[in-house]
């Protein structure tokens, strides 16, 4: 499977065994989502349980919270993560606080996912990536899966959560791994062992980071499609580097953070978000606060410029090959 | 799993009370149904009044409902709301219509041909942006969606510059940052153009409230799809306008579909798009939006009424999005592909096309002449534009220019970012690579 068909599985697997889940978003009905990620799911489970709705993103959400209210288990689609901006009042001020405001009285069980990042020359309002906006709030979890694999059991585990989840997708990578490399051909998931999607339920618990490829020289922390643009970097120019896939950005997997870096003594952070008050950001003050007895080097960060998205000029504002090569330079130096 | 169902959930009371059902709007037509408009209701040209533009919202709700129109289906122009305009203008509506047509027939090849990487038509709706922006003055200020060209090609906007703005290439005046069609021109009334729905609609009411406040004679019009009307920027815009009464005309596109989600689901099962105006205490008018006189007749009210300080009007376009929403969809995967050559309304260049020949002031050679002419023009223009770049072949603006603008002056980050993108460049590029 791609990730779209796992993603599609996913939510076609929770609509069969919990009939409390509902699927729903602008164009998601008849169409199968524009980027076809619920295709198929209407005709089978029926119109009231997979549906389109109006845009309005703040409408979305808001009513998502009131089916949460009665008792189901809303999956909203936001057509792109630019567009949940609109939504964002309902997201914060509600989603994220019902449990906490009303003490248990009434909980949010809602995924919302949502394409997101660059690289599909989208412009400056298809191709943000607002995770850290998601992680600063209290009471959303945020999940970014990196391959169909785990795309299909995080999501599962998403709508079985009973807290609001923000499932980022990072669409670039929908149809195959990126390597980096805008120059060279796309290869389709099919190579990939994570395309080995079984069709029944699993589940992959939120809050777990992988490992990608175990080393000793540096801790490479990303997630999403810069998971598979740092693997290749890494593995062209041959360093020993392990590579923590963080899977769910909150709750955080700490102590697989804190045991690769105490192991290694450095730490490089990739991330295609802006650069200020990024996840990075975060990510930084925790492993120093944490390791910074082991650390042999500043921890380094490499992110998307503070700057809107640029239309032409994108491949200059993507972290690529050579930011990320001039990171593991520095850090490795002494 | 939950382990407890949520505590909220109430126990469904006893007794034999009848089932709640939920309702899903569904279009009528789907891939392979054979469409037929037949029992759409199309009031005779010339039953619809035309209010005097002083008259107050609740005096003319049934304009809400009905439907404003000059030219009834044989090309004859009749009725109240006939603007009565000279062959020249007529002449010169037709032409800038099809311009429009044929850039839009170009660029759409010019994407397919990988020159970019996106683009939109208007094809069917041309009159409500160009019969729109000629009953305005030039003066007035468009905040329009991403489907309105037609205002720029009517206000003269250099061709050129659309293009180059398309290609992201070195000539774009918005330095290749935004999507192709989201053009800016300040100096032909025209706002910048956002990805995002609906934005625009406030954004025109403060226009036309800071307009109204500093005594000017200015107005603001604003254009967004009916699918965008569902958007709480709408909302907010209208009510705003109301509490102020903004000198400002709303325009909903009524154009069926909103990528593929049919107009139900913004909610016309119930009601209108002109008869959201109803709940505002505002002006709603809902026009023919194939007819450009219709178009052009109902904007020249809202002006004039807006300029006389007796506030906004929402106007519904009534038409159809005769191809895709973008380069982007297939829209024959969600609806009939002969779904436009069923719309009853027709085609609006050819509709005026055929008052014109009527009137005997038009014929179909010199048509075909015109036609023929202006993809001349865009073809020529095109291939001028490309001399400066298509999207992805290295023609493009300088790259420090990605970090300009964000703000007024640049601070010291996106100036070590600056320099940092740079030695990437050279990184990439080699030593003899040098920056634009
Ligand atoms: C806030 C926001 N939500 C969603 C989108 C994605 N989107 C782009 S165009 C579109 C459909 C708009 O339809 P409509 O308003 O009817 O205008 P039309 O395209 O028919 O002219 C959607 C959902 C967006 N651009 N912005």
């Amino acid at each position: 499977m791609n990730m779209i068909e796992a993603i599609n599985s996913a939510m076609d697997i929770m609509l069969e065994r919990d009939p409390a889940t509902v699927v729903m978003g602008e164009d998601v009905g008849y169409f199968g989502g524009v980027f076809r990620a619920t295709a198929g799911l209407q005709k089978k489970h029926g119109k009231t349980r997979v549906f389109d709705t109006p845009i309005n993103e703040c409408g979305i959400i808001g009513v998502a919270v009131g089916m949460g209210a009665y008792g189901l288990r809303p999956v909203p689609e936001i057509q792109f993560a630019d567009y949940i901006y609109p939504g964002l009042d309902q997201l914060v001020s509600e989603a994220a606080r019902l449990r906490y405001r009303s003490a248990n009285d009434f909980i949010c069980p809602m995924t919302v996912r949502t394409p997101f990042g660059g690289g599909i020359f989208g412009g400056q309002t298809h191709s943000q990536s607002p995770e850290s906006i998601m992680t600063h709030i209290c009471g959303v979890k945020t999940v970014i899966p990196s391959n169909p694999y785990d795309a299909k059991g995080l999501l599962i585990a998403a709508i079985e959560d009973n807290d609001p989840v923000v499932f980022l997708e990072p669409k670039r990578i929908y149809n195959g791994p990126f390597s980096g490399y805008y120059d060279r051909p796309v290869e389709p998931w099919s190579k990939h062992d994570a395309s080995a999607v079984p069709e029944g339920y699993y589940r992959i618990d939120l809050g777990k980071a992988a490992t990608v490829r175990a080393g000793e020289a540096v801790t490479v922390l990303a997630y999403g499609t810069m998971v598979h643009v740092a693997k290749t970097i890494i593995d062209e120019i041959g360093i020993d580097a392990e590579i923590l896939d963080l899977r769910t950005l909150l709750p955080l997997d700490i102590e697989a953070i804190e045991t690769s870096v105490k192991k290694t003594g450095r730490c490089l952070i990739i991330h295609e978000a802006t650069r200020t008050s990024g996840f990075g950001a975060e990510l930084a003050a925790l492993v120093q606060e944490r390791c910074f007895y082991h650390l042999e080097a500043p921890v380094e960060r490499v992110t998307g410029f503070d700057t809107p998205y640029p239309h032409s000029l994108e491949w200059a504002y993507f972290p690529g090959p050579v930011r990320i090569a001039t990171a593991l330079t520095k850090i490795l130096k002494d | 799993m939950p382990e407890t169902p949520p505590k909220a959930s109430l126990r469904r009371p006893a007794g034999n009370l009848p089932p709640l059902s939920l309702h899903i709007p569904e279009p009528r037509y789907r891939p392979g149904d054979t469409p037929d408009f037949g029992d759409i209701e199309v009031p005779a040209v010339d039953a619809t009044p035309r209010p005097g533009e002083a008259t107050k919202p609740d005096a003319m709700r049934e304009l809400c409902y009905g439907l404003v129109r000059v030219l009834d289906f044989d090309g004859v122009a009749k009725g109240p709301w006939n603007p009565k305009l000279s062959p020249e203008r007529l002449r010169m509506m037709l032409r800038t219509m099809m311009l429009v047509r044929a850039f839009d027939d170009r660029m759409f090849r010019a994407q397919r041909q990988g020159k970019t990487s996106f683009y939109m038509k208007c094809t069917g709706e041309e009159a409500t942006s160009v019969a729109s922006t000629m009953a305005i003055d030039r003066s007035d200020m468009c905040f329009p969606s991403y489907r309105q060209q037609g205002i720029l090609i009517t206000r003269d906007y250099p061709l050129i510059q659309m293009m180059n703005q398309i290609y992201s290439n070195r000539g774009d005046h918005l330095m290749g940052r935004q999507l192709p069609i989201m053009y800016s021109a300040p100096e032909y009334g025209f706002f910048s153009v956002s990805g995002n729905l609906a934005t625009q609609y406030p954004q025109a009411v403060g226009w036309a409230m800071a307009s109204a406040s500093k005594g000017d004679s200015r107005i603001a019009t604003v254009w967004c799809g009916e699918g965008s009307s569902a958007e709480g920027d709408f909302h907010s815009a209208l009510t705003f306008a109301t509490v102020y009464n903004a000198p400002v005309i709303f325009n909903v596109v009524n154009n069926q579909w909103a990528i593929s989600s049919f107009s139900g689901f913004a909610g016309s099962e119930r009601t209108t798009f002109a008869a959201r105006a109803v709940g505002y205490g505002i002006a709603g008018l809902r026009v023919d939006g194939n007819d450009p006189l219709a178009v052009y007749a109902a904007t020249q009210w809202a002006a004039d009424r807006a300029r006389t300080n007796n506030g906004p009007t929402l106007i519904e376009h009534f038409t159809y999005r005769s191809e895709g929403h973008s380069t982007s969809d297939d829209p024959n995967a969600y609806r009939p592909a002969d779904e436009a050559t069923a719309w009853p309304f027709g085609d609006p260049i050819a509709r005026l096309a055929q008052h014109l020949e009527l009137l005997g002031e038009w014929d179909a050679d010199r048509h075909q002449a015109q036609a023929k002419d202006l993809e001349g023009i865009v073809k020529t223009t095109q291939k001028q534009s490309e001399k400066l770049g298509i999207l992805g072949h290295g023609m493009h603006q300088p790259f420090e220019t990605m970090f300009q603008d964000v703000f007024e002056e640049m601070p010291w980050h996106l100036k070590e970012q600056c320099d940092q993108m740079l030695a990437e460049r050279e990184a990439k590029f080699g030593p003899d690579w040098k920056p634009e």
